[in-house]
């Protein structure tokens, strides 16, 4: 079981790609940490030999027959693209 | 009650159209001009697209059960042809290219998707204050929040501005919203109602529910949308039972549990006296009422804030900017498009939860506190799995308090979230659950909405259904209206 004291606020915004102002660091940093304590209350819960519940009333496998169906289309693909060239996404320059 | 349309429920609309004392048409322009009249105070709506919905009620097949009924909807669901915000900046624009399952049963089943209403960005929140685009009012005293995150579904209903709509619940966002605002609300058991076309928050306890001014209108929508969905291979195979039929059942001989943890201090005293009136009233009418105890209650709030924000982290990294949603101006590379897109399009409210999600879930405290909060829900759902052998619903108060003033919460987010204390365990253990108008209790020199919370086992919404129409037979709070503006 390991806890950190304090959140790192900054690297953890890098790992979720939010570039975050200093000014929100701060506040968030503060926020968190409260949120952190309270939260490790759950230490005094007793979970030894309990299983996780990943899913609430557990998932069987989904199963259908594999049958060719009508997909959306292009058009409603890139209905909402924020930049499109002809039937594709436009995006920046990947490759420095 | 009143004889306006947009004050009548669904049964009676359906009862005078098959009459034919009214035509569709009366209904959309009726709720129409309540809008107009009263929503630039309640703030309520998103997108109404009154044109189309005069097309689709001339066109209603009055045979189907919700033939001609107008439906304002929660704006984190899709609906074809109409803009999906999620109430962010980061979706500005977007229009919807398909129905999501829900609607489309809606649709079906001659329901009309009015319009889109606010709620907390991303359905993240407990008052529809997170709302980038909005303020909405509760219609019951407009310094207070409606509630949240499914505010907007509640207030519209509450004011006359919608007969029925739509929310979507996750940690109490129709319960809570409704028990604000005075009307019925209910939250399916997961899996219920299929979740294809719902924006993603967290997806082992988002669900899709009913918003309404009754019990039997609530059943009505839930009897056109729940049952198996092959576009949700989480939604459940099992039978859809008669709904509608269930609210005429009577309370007889049913079991209620009264958990001890659901009455501790910290309840407003006149939150306690109204749920607990509601309770006598319905062993009145043949319930048996008994104690019970959920021993790992205290547990439910931290829980739910790693393994809820936890799911968001990865369900909102979809918003990158690339596909669709908002994109920063000149970016300087691709991580450039990930960072500012994100940073510019989501409000304060995502960005923490993203950030304690992403958070909860690296590596080296991934265990302590993910990894725990898992099998804490586990111990959550083993106290209801108790529970329900010894009784067939658990009643008690919504939320500990009545409506918050607008701002209260600001600065301080755990205050907050602490309040969902009575919700959040149904979402955890996939139960269904009901909020019912059971009274009022004063405040600042208001009376403020009272809800009383039913829960029922996993596909019990017939349970809850016959004790939430039951208490509206003997009781008249669902029938009290606010008087807005």
């Amino acid at each position: 079981m390991s806890r950190a004291e304090h959140i790192d606020v900054a690297k953890t915004a890098d790992l979720a790609r939010l570039r975050l102002t200093p000014e929100e660091a701060a506040a968030y940093g503060g926020q968190l940490d409260r949120i952190l304590g309270y939260i490790s209350q759950l230490e005094r819960a007793d979970t030894d030999g309990v299983e996780a519940t990943a899913h609430p009333l557990g998932l069987t496998d989904a199963l259908r027959e594999d049958v060719a169906r009508e997909g959306r289309g292009v058009e409603a693909a890139l209905r909402n693209a924020p930049k499109r060239s002809g039937d594709q996404f436009l995006v920046p320059k990947v490759v420095e | 009650m009143s004889d306006a349309l947009n004050e009548c429920t669904v049964v009676e609309l359906r009862r005078r159209l098959r009459a034919g004392e009214i035509c569709a048409r009366d209904i959309v322009l009726s709720v129409e001009a309540a809008i107009a009249a009263r929503d630039e105070v309640i703030g309520g709506y998103l997108h109404r697209d009154v044109e189309r919905a005069l097309e689709a009620a001339d066109a209603a097949d009055l045979a189907l059960p919700l033939g001609g009924v107008p439906v304002a909807v929660k704006d984190v669901i899709n609906v074809a042809g109409q803009p999906l915000t999620c109430a962010s900046k980061m979706l500005g624009g977007y229009v919807s290219t398909w129905d999501a399952t829900a609607v489309a049963r809606l649709k079906a089943a001659g329901a009309i998707p009015f319009g889109k209403v606010n709620c907390d960005e991303f359905a993240m929140g407990s008052t529809t204050e997170n709302s980038a685009l909005r303020v909405t009012r509760n219609p019951w005293d407009l310094e207070r929040v409606p509630g949240g995150s499914s505010g907007g579904s509640a207030a519209v209903v509450a004011a006359g501005e919608a007969i029925v709509s739509l929310g979507t619940d996750t940690g109490g966002s129709i319960r809570q919203p409704a028990s604000f605002c005075g009307i019925t609300g209910m939250k399916p058991t997961y899996g219920r109602v299929s979740r294809s076309g719902l924006v993603a928050y967290a997806s082992s306890l988002d669900g899709i529910g009913p918003m309404a001014r009754t019990a039997e209108d609530a059943a009505m929508l839930l009897q056109a949308m729940a049952g198996h969905d092959v576009l949700d291979s989480t939604s459940l195979r099992d039978g859809v039972p008669d709904y509608v039929a269930a609210v005429g059942q009577g309370v007889r001989g049913m079991r209620i549990g009264l958990p001890k943890e659901y009455f501790v201090e910290g309840i407003e005293p006149g939150v306690r006296a109204a749920v607990m009136e509601a309770v006598r009233g319905l062993e009145r009418a043949g319930a048996i009422v008994k104690e019970i105890t959920l021993p790992h209650t205290e547990y439910a709030v931290a829980t739910y804030y790693i393994i809820a924000t936890a799911e968001a982290s990865a369900n909102l990294a979809r918003f990158d900017g690339i596909r669709y949603g908002h994109r920063c101006e000149d970016p300087a590379n691709l991580r450039d498009v990930y960072d500012r897109s994100r940073a510019e399009g989501f409000g304060a409210e995502v960005k923490r939860r993203i950030i304690l999600g992403t958070y909860v879930l690296s590596s080296g405290y991934y265990d302590a506190y993910y990894g725990k909060a898992q099998k804490v829900r586990t111990l959550i759902r083993r106290d209801f799995e108790e529970a329900f052998r010894e009784v067939d619903l658990i009643a008690g108060p919504v939320c500990p308090v009545p409506a918050f003033r607008i701002g209260e919460h600001a600065a301080d987010p755990l205050q907050m979230y602490l309040a969902d204390i009575f919700t959040i365990a149904a979402n955890l253990a996939g139960i269904c659950g009901i909020s019912v108008p059971c009274g009022f209790t004063e405040s600042g020199g208001r009376l403020l909405p009272v809800g009383l919370q039913l829960m029922g086992r996993p596909l019990g919404e017939s349970d809850l259904l016959r004790a939430a129409g039951e208490w509206q037979r003997v009781s008249d709070w669902h029938l009290r209206r606010p008087v807005v503006g």
